[in-house]
């Protein structure tokens, strides 16, 4: 029985469906999953217990009554990272400001999980408010990465991706913002997707930065991604920066991938992505990456998109100048928690003292660098700047898919580091996300696919494929054909190399 | 702080100093729902009740706009002769307030959807002072504090705070002139002429309850003065949410009368904002603004931008119903009023009524003085507006007509008139129900003149003898006798064929 944690949920799905398993089983051996290994790894900030073992029963019946799944991965259990809103669970955003809040409506990516039939285990860690590349600027503790327990899992949905690679959970949602689904896919050996800005509803996302906020899916298997994708794709009339488009055909991209290789496809290296700063072991496997797509028939030339060195600076006054903003919100007054409320303290007070009490250093630091940045002298120098930077970003994009279909680089320029090696070198932790954010500034569709694991510390390598916005079905078929070909040739996936954790065999 | 110490004679400040006005009116759209979620948009309720997790500001929730909202916009904008804009957005204006859920306030700043116009006003002599618009702008408005427990139902001295955020985004549109200047002494007149051409056009546009009683409509007056003769403006105050059109007015001349004195004395005008007494008629102040305050606006991300088509600007133009000061214009000519007579005629609101009523086939002059004199008069016993009486201006128009054809006389309609407004039915109703038919079959007329004629033969005499203006009182008798419902003209004849 234990097998049912290590099945994509593709074939946990057939088996649901096939009633050769209930979901009830499959979802109370991830819950059994979750107690045996979480204590070490902390992917989890509350589980569900009830509610996950509710949902599965409901699927149970109504596929005893002979009704069709309601989605393809109906049964299936997945971990939302606790940036959703979901209606009688907390949500905190690994942020003590939100501890105790329960939300009274569910996130648009909550409701449609729900109506899908997937079975919410519970709420993943994450960097406070999404803010940091690592998940140790969570309140309430880090996750440490199911590969080696001394490092992190990549942030800020490191709880999310570390699920995946502890077994814990066959699926989860995370959010990408300037590499939050990809740079943690990447260092835990497993499959992260930032769909095209404005193809996953935000509505009930707690906002980090408005521009750059983006849901996707996240998996051991790029097949398994795409049904996910197509789940919580599509148009919400809740959110207006929503694209009233129908969703990619990704789930049939990855199977055209998987089947027929990638004749005739035109793939782009960038070559800022390379060189200075890069651990010489993720280069290695990256290039061998490369080799694979070419041997897969691709067609690789190398690409330059000159205005990407500018990404990360840019990046840095655009997030933290929006989230200035969305977090003025939290100021004591409707939910959350309150401090100082005493009575000898004004309202301004009170709402300046539980800032002060509830935020983080990281968070704390973001604010105060985006107040700075819309104040009306600097303006211009640099808010106004970066969105300049941005567009010339996006212009690199445009003329980089003019030449190729798909670019690919590293997902990350290192493999895991060390919990507490970055944390007082902000500047360091940001280079983690440097080849992620330029997806994200330019609103396009990128995914993280494993790519074997570094020969100088064995920890796993993202390969990192960008598409065209709406273009996300040529990352599914890229991905899907490299993974194909390289499990095939290592006689296995990745993620099964992970170490067994402390709690027994999964 | 004795206020009245301080003031300046309003003779004497209109001799010294030329004043310069801005004036900001926030107007509440009566749309169905908010300006940015589905909620209604509705005034007053028990608290709390009108609220969704977006117009609460609850983490996660974002906004959508409201497409008839910006149509009224546009329609606005279009009134007060503006520029449309092609393609605008949304602004966060960032600052830390209890009242504003996400605490910051989604509006527009420097791209508002409508820009460069003006309003023509009319001042009580037929002046008319045109007033260039500056802009005017979406935005959301805030929820409203409840102080509990102080004296003064203020923040300082409260026991503690209640929140109602049912008014939290209700769409706003503020509407902000360009420095008014050149007008002197006339200033507090035209200020408050203007809100009231504002008010009437937005209640003629129907997009705004424009009850300035309930707050959806706010005046923001911002008063400054020079020394006659200067090009430099001086330092403005700025007397925020005045509540009544001659509360406007009594603003705007106090501040005049504040700022004289101060500077007549040597003294600086301190940039703050005001609160005005409605009591006394003065103000007093509220924060001081040493610096600007920095509002941190940034296009708000969460929208998409707004760019509406030339083809639907159009469209709504011609949507626009004919401006107030416009139909004043043509009733004024077509139904050749003096400027006194037109002025009665909107000054007891029946302009409008009057104007139904011709539409429904009555004289103007008829129409006027039906709804000027007898149900004026009408609607003052009864405590109601005009336009609350409970009668059409087509039923006026049926009366009036059955007047002109003879079928009553005056009295009779006045008499159908009452039917209708005690709740009687149609004029035909009323006139069949309570029997007010004018009598012209002259057999029935003959036997009721034969009558009063047998009963008062000295007045026969009378009549014989060529007294004729005596044949009045057998007239009357006869009226008399009918209820009323006799042709008098007619009896007359009869009377004088009898006697002959
Ligand atoms: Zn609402």
């Amino acid at each position: 029985m234990t097998e049912l944690t290590t099945l994509p949920a593709a074939e946990l799905a057939a088996k649901i469906h096939a009633r050769e398993v209930t979901s009830v089983e499959v979802t109370r051996a991830h819950l059994d999953r979750i107690a045996a290994v979480d204590d070490h790894v902390h992917a989890f900030l509350h589980v569900d217990r009830e509610g996950a073992l509710a949902a599965a029963e409901a699927v149970d019946a109504d596929l005893a009554a002979g009704k069709a799944p309601a989605s393809p991965l109906a049964g299936v259990p997945l971990a939302l990272k606790d940036v959703f809103t979901t209606k009688g669970i907390p949500t905190t955003c690994g942020s003590r400001t939100l501890e105790g809040w329960v939300p009274p409506y569910d996130a648009t990516v909550t409701r449609t999980l729900r109506e899908a039939g997937v079975v919410i285990l519970g709420k993943t860690n994450m960097d406070e408010f999404a803010m940091g590349s690592s998940t140790e600027n969570s309140a309430f503790g880090p996750t440490h990465n199911p590969w080696d327990h001394a490092r992190i899992p990549g942030g800020s949905g490191g709880g999310s991706s570390a699920s995946l690679a502890a077994f814990e959970a066959p699926l989860a949602i995370g959010t990408d913002t300037g590499g939050s689904i990809r740079q943690p896919g990447a260092v835990t050996g497993t499959v992260g997707v930032k769909p095209t800005y404005g193809g996953v509803s935000r509505y009930g996302l707690v906002a980090f930065s408005s521009s750059l906020d983006q849901g996707g899916p996240c998996a051991r298997t790029v097949l398994d991604a795409a049904m996910l994708h197509e789940i919580i794709g599509g148009h919400d009339p809740m959110d207006s920066t929503s694209i009233d488009a129908p969703v990619p055909p990704v789930v049939a991209a990855a199977r055209e991938g998987a089947r027929d290789g990638l004749s005739g496809v035109r793939v782009g290296v960038v070559s800022e992505f390379r060189g200075e700063g890069y651990q010489p072991g993720v280069l290695r496997s990256f290039e061998a990456a490369v080799d694979q797509l070419r041997a897969l028939g691709a067609e690789v030339v190398e690409v330059s998109c000159p205005h990407f060195t500018y990404a990360l600076p840019a990046y840095y006054l655009i997030a933290p100048s929006e989230a200035s903003s969305n977090l003025a919100r939290f100021d004591a007054m409707r939910y959350g928690i309150r401090v100082s409320d005493d009575g000898t303290h004004s309202a301004e007070e009170v709402m300046s003292l539980t800032r002060e009490a509830g935020f983080g250093p990281e968070v704390k630091r973001r604010i105060m660098l985006g107040t700075y940045a819309l104040s009306s002298g600097y303006y211009d120098a640099y808010y106004g700047s970066a969105q300049k930077v941005r567009t010339l970003i996006i212009r690199d994009f445009d003329a980089a898919f003019e030449q190729v279909d798909v670019l690919v680089s590293p997902t990350t320029p290192t493999t895991a580091f060390k919990i507490g090696e970055r944390v007082d070198d902000p500047l360091a932790m940001y280079l983690a996300d440097l080849c992620t954010i330029p997806s994200d500034l330019a609103g396009n569709a990128a995914l993280s696919v494993p790519c074997g694991l570094s020969d100088e510390d064995g920890l796993p390598v993202g390969l990192q494929v960008m598409a065209p916005a709406l273009a996300d079905d040529r990352l599914y078929k890229v991905a899907a054909a490299y993974e194909g070909a390289r499990d095939a040739a290592a006689g296995g996936s990745l993620v099964h190399q992970v170490p067994e954790l402390n709690g027994g065999a999964r | 702080m004795t206020a009245v110490a301080e003031l300046m004679d309003y003779a004497e400040v209109v001799e010294r100093f030329d004043p310069v006005l801005g004036l900001e009116v926030h107007v509440e759209l009566s749309t169905a729902t908010k300006m940015f979620c589905g909620c209604p948009n509705l005034f007053g309720g028990e608290p709390n009740t009108h609220v969704c997790p977006t117009c609460l500001g609850l983490p996660g929730a974002l906004p959508v706009v409201n497409g008839s909202a910006v149509e009224s916009a546009i329609r606005i904008g279009l009134a007060l002769n503006c520029e449309i804009a092609p393609w605008c957005r949304f602004a966060r204006k960032n600052y830390f307030y209890p009242d504003m859920p996400k605490n910051f306030q989604t509006s527009q700043y420097d791209e508002p959807i409508a820009f460069d116009g003006y309003l023509d006003v009319v001042l009580d002599d037929g002046e008319v002072v045109r007033i260039g618009i500056e802009r005017a702008h979406m935005e959301e408005d805030t929820g409203k504090s409840l102080h509990v427990g102080g004296a003064t139902g203020r923040i300082h001295g409260a026991e503690h705070s209640l929140l109602d955020y049912n008014r939290a985004g209700v769409p706003l549109i503020e509407i902000v002139t360009k420095p008014i200047t050149g007008i002197g002494e006339r200033a507090p007149e035209v200020a408050r002429a203007y809100v009231t051409a504002l008010r009437d056009l937005l209640r003629a546009m129907d997009v705004s309850d424009v009850r300035m009683d309930q707050g959806s409509l706010r005046c923001d007056a911002n008063v400054s003065l020079m020394p006659r003769g200067a090009t430099e403006f001086g330092t403005r105050t700025e007397t925020k949410n005045v509540n009544s059109l001659r509360s406007v007015e009594r603003a705007v001349r106090y501040e005049m009368t504040r700022h004289a004195a101060i500077l007549a004395d040597g003294g600086g005008i301190r940039q703050e904002t005001r609160h005005f007494q409605e009591a006394d008629g003065t103000t007093s102040a509220g924060r001081t603004k040493e610096t600007a305050e920095d509002y941190r606006y940034f296009p708000e991300p969460d929208l998409v931008p707004i760019a509406p088509s030339p083809q639907w600007v159009e469209q709504l133009r011609g949507t626009l119903p004919e401006l107030p000061w416009e139909r004043r214009k043509r009733i004024q000519q077509e139904w050749n009023l003096t400027d006194e007579e037109l002025r009665d005629l909107v000054n007891t609101g029946a302009a409008d009524l009057v104007a139904a009523t011709v539409d429904a086939g009555a004289e103007p002059g008829e129409a006027r003085s039906w709804w000027v004199q007898y149900l004026t008069q009408q609607a003052n016993t009864r405590e109601v507006e005009l336009a609350g009486l409970p009668i059409t201006p087509a039923q006026v128009a049926t009366v009036i007509g059955l007047v002109k054809q003879g079928e009553l006389t005056n009295k009779l309609a006045r008499e159908v008139v009452q039917g209708v407004l005690d709740g009687e039915g149609e004029p035909g109703e009323v006139i069949e129900r309570r029997g007010l038919k004018v009598v012209s079959d002259d057999s029935a007329l003959i036997a009721a003149v034969d009558e009063a004629l047998a009963a008062q033969p000295d007045v026969v005499e009378k009549i014989r003898g060529g007294k004729v203006q005596a044949a009045g009182a057998i007239v009357g008798a006869v009226m008399k006798a009918t209820k009323g419902q006799a042709d008098a003209k007619r009896v007359r004849e009869l009377i004088m064929e009898r006697c002959r």
